[in-house]
């Protein structure tokens, strides 16, 4: 008798949770779904009440208006070349220095390694202006450097997230890797470089796809920064862009859902490939933080 | 034998050095020059047409005294926005990684899902929220509609905006949720087994071990927030620009205009340098209150 109560128990308890779940996940992605199915809608139906929900026919005429009206081509390039560059240099500055904070013993460092980490506490908006008075000076405004540069240094906010954040997550990886390895290399005379290119680097490659994730998504997402250094529209990225779109067709829901679409597209599909590395990535730097 | 390690050490610092310094310059640079530099901005007038001429206190003393001055309305703003979209963040999401937690199937696609509107670029979010805001034709008065419930302005209102941002950033902020999820999945399993044996029920589990187990994970969320929760820019720049009125004059929306619009810099860092204190002085408080609650089971 007392079993089967508590089992009634569990199996309610069970679908109360699915429903909950069901309900919370429907909430969550319903805006999503709403843009792809406004995005494919005619205009006369996207206005129409009561709701048309799925739209009578899937028309693809919105994409190919909504992208010849700007060169989004040309902002997808944009947003590529600075997404690619940034990249590369928070991949190098960052290993290099997870590596001398993690691998090398040096009077100072964990020091200095606290120093640098207090900078992701730094609201960005604390170091803008003279951030941008400097490039200002060196004749670098509406150009792509004040965006990349400081990302080989380390030393790049794109939104509220600053790129130290990245060297504290391969530090922490980096340690996980065993000391014998590199011990053996240097008894062989291997020096610190080729310990770090041909040990430390191969066996850390899922510490670098989930810097390489988190880096591209905060960099593809930013508009701060393009928004304060571009200024010509051909220089614009994406989102920039977008902003530019929605002033122009404000109304015209459907074009602005469709070039949503456009600019969402590529993170949702690097999202889908590299889904493990990016939970790995977010539940080691809230855990182990 | 001394020696030997003596020069070691010696050798490993200056490699130690040469690996790190991207990184240190990138410091010096990037992060510590330009708070000097602002901070001795924020003493002058300077509106970039102008040499800078040193001033004093005046830019924090006009901050507080000018007449007309929004330096309240947007510290009203933000304030509120941060009060109102941590806690409701770090419950909510709490809450729901308490049900991905339980022995349920499709856990991965769930979680998925849930992480979704975290991958949408913020500007795209921006551009779907307005839309499901309209108030005419949108998505969400239609449906509240449907079910006979009170609909809004959203963000045309002078009350509703900022709870309307707040929705969008709890929408946003799946992450959260997947660092509460992960937290709980390491907490051991005997801890429930005896409390069970005690004859406790899901609400002791709740209160006696999965909430003092992650209090460490909503340390962390929280002050995440409230370091983000200051610099919400994006939205209020794109949705509202600050509006209707000055009802979503977001701190630095604020600091944004008075920099690049009215391209008053010293003033602007004058602003700048507030808000960071500001900043510190929260997360240092919430910091020295987090030692009496926060467990961390490594200690």
């Amino acid at each position: 008798m007392l079993v089967s109560k508590k089992n009634t128990r569990t199996v309610v308890g069970k679908v109360i949770t699915y429903l909950l779940l069901i309900t919370i996940c429907f909430l969550f992605v319903l805006p999503f779904l709403w843009m792809i199915r406004s995005s494919v809608i005619p205009l006369h139906e996207i206005l129409k009440m009561p709701i048309v929900w799925i739209p009578e026919n899937i028309v693809l005429s919105n994409f190919t208006q909504a992208l010849t009206v700007l060169p989004f081509g040309r902002f997808f390039m944009n947003t590529t070349i600075i997404l690619v560059l940034s990249v590369m240099g928070i991949l190098f500055s960052g290993t290099l220095a997870a590596y001398s904070f993690s691998r090398l013993d040096w009077p100072g460092r964990d020091i200095v390694f606290y120093i640098l980490m207090t900078t992701l506490m730094l609201p960005s908006f604390a170091t803008l202006i003279p951030t941008f008075l400097g490039w200002r000076s060196v004749g670098a405004l509406n150009s792509y450097l004040p965006l990349i540069i400081p990302n080989w240094f380390c030393g790049g906010a794109t939104g509220s997230f600053s790129s130290v954040f990245y060297i504290f997550l391969l530090r922490q990886f980096f340690m996980g890797i065993p000391k014998d390895l590199d011990e053996a290399a240097k008894v062989d005379g291997a020096s610190h470089l080729r310990v770090y290119f041909q040990i430390i680097l191969p066996l850390a490659k899922p510490a670098i796809m989930v810097v390489v994730l988190f880096a591209s998504f905060s960099i593809w997402n930013d508009f701060l920064s393009p928004s304060i250094y571009l200024n010509e529209v051909e220089k614009y990225t994406l989102n920039l862009g977008l902003r530019l779109f929605s002033g122009m067709y404000n109304a015209q829901w459907n074009l602005m859902m469709a070039a949503a679409t456009v600019v969402t597209i590529p993170p949702i599909i690097l999202f889908a490939f590299g889904q493990k590395y990016f939970i790995e990535g977010i539940t080691f730097s809230g855990i182990k933080g | 034998m001394k020696n030997i390690i003596v020069k070691k050490s010696y050798k490993d610092l200056r490699s130690g050095l040469l690996f790190a310094l991207p990184a240190i310059l990138g410091f010096f640079i990037f992060s510590l020059g330009p708070m000097i530099m602002s901070l001795v901005l924020s003493f002058t007038d300077y509106r970039i047409v102008n040499e800078p001429v040193f001033i004093g206190f005046e830019n924090y003393i006009n901050l507080f005294t000018t007449e007309g001055t929004l330096f309240y309305k947007a510290i009203f703003v933000t304030f509120y926005y941060v009060i109102l979209s941590v806690p409701l963040g770090v419950m909510f999401h709490f809450f729901s990684a308490i049900l991905m937690n339980r022995k349920i199937k499709g856990k991965a696609l769930f979680r998925a899902i849930y992480y979704i509107p975290s991958v949408i670029p913020v500007a795209a979010s921006c551009m779907i929220w307005l839309w499901i805001f309209n108030p005419e034709r949108g998505l969400l008065n239609y449906l509240l509609e449907m079910l006979h419930l009170p609909t809004s302005q959203w963000i045309g209102s002078e009350q509703a905006v900022v709870p309307s941002i707040v929705m969008i950033a709890i929408w946003m902020a799946g992450n959260t949720m997947v660092v509460y999820l992960a937290g709980l999945q390491d907490i051991p399993k005997s801890l429930y087994e005896s409390i069970e044996v005690d004859g406790g029920n899901a609400l002791n589990k709740l209160i006696h071990i999965t909430i003092p187990m992650s209090t460490h994970l909503i340390f962390f969320n929280t002050i995440m927030g409230i370091i983000g929760g200051f610099q919400v820019f994006v939205q209020p720049m794109i949705m509202t620009d600050g509006g209707p009125g000055t009802s979503s004059l977001f701190y630095s929306l604020y600091v944004f205009r008075e920099g690049f619009e009215h391209s008053r810099m010293g003033s602007a860092s004058a602003m700048s340098w507030m808000l960071f204190l500001i900043i510190l002085v929260l997360a240092g408080l919430f910091v020295k209150l987090s030692r009496k609650w926060v467990y961390y089971a490594s200690e």
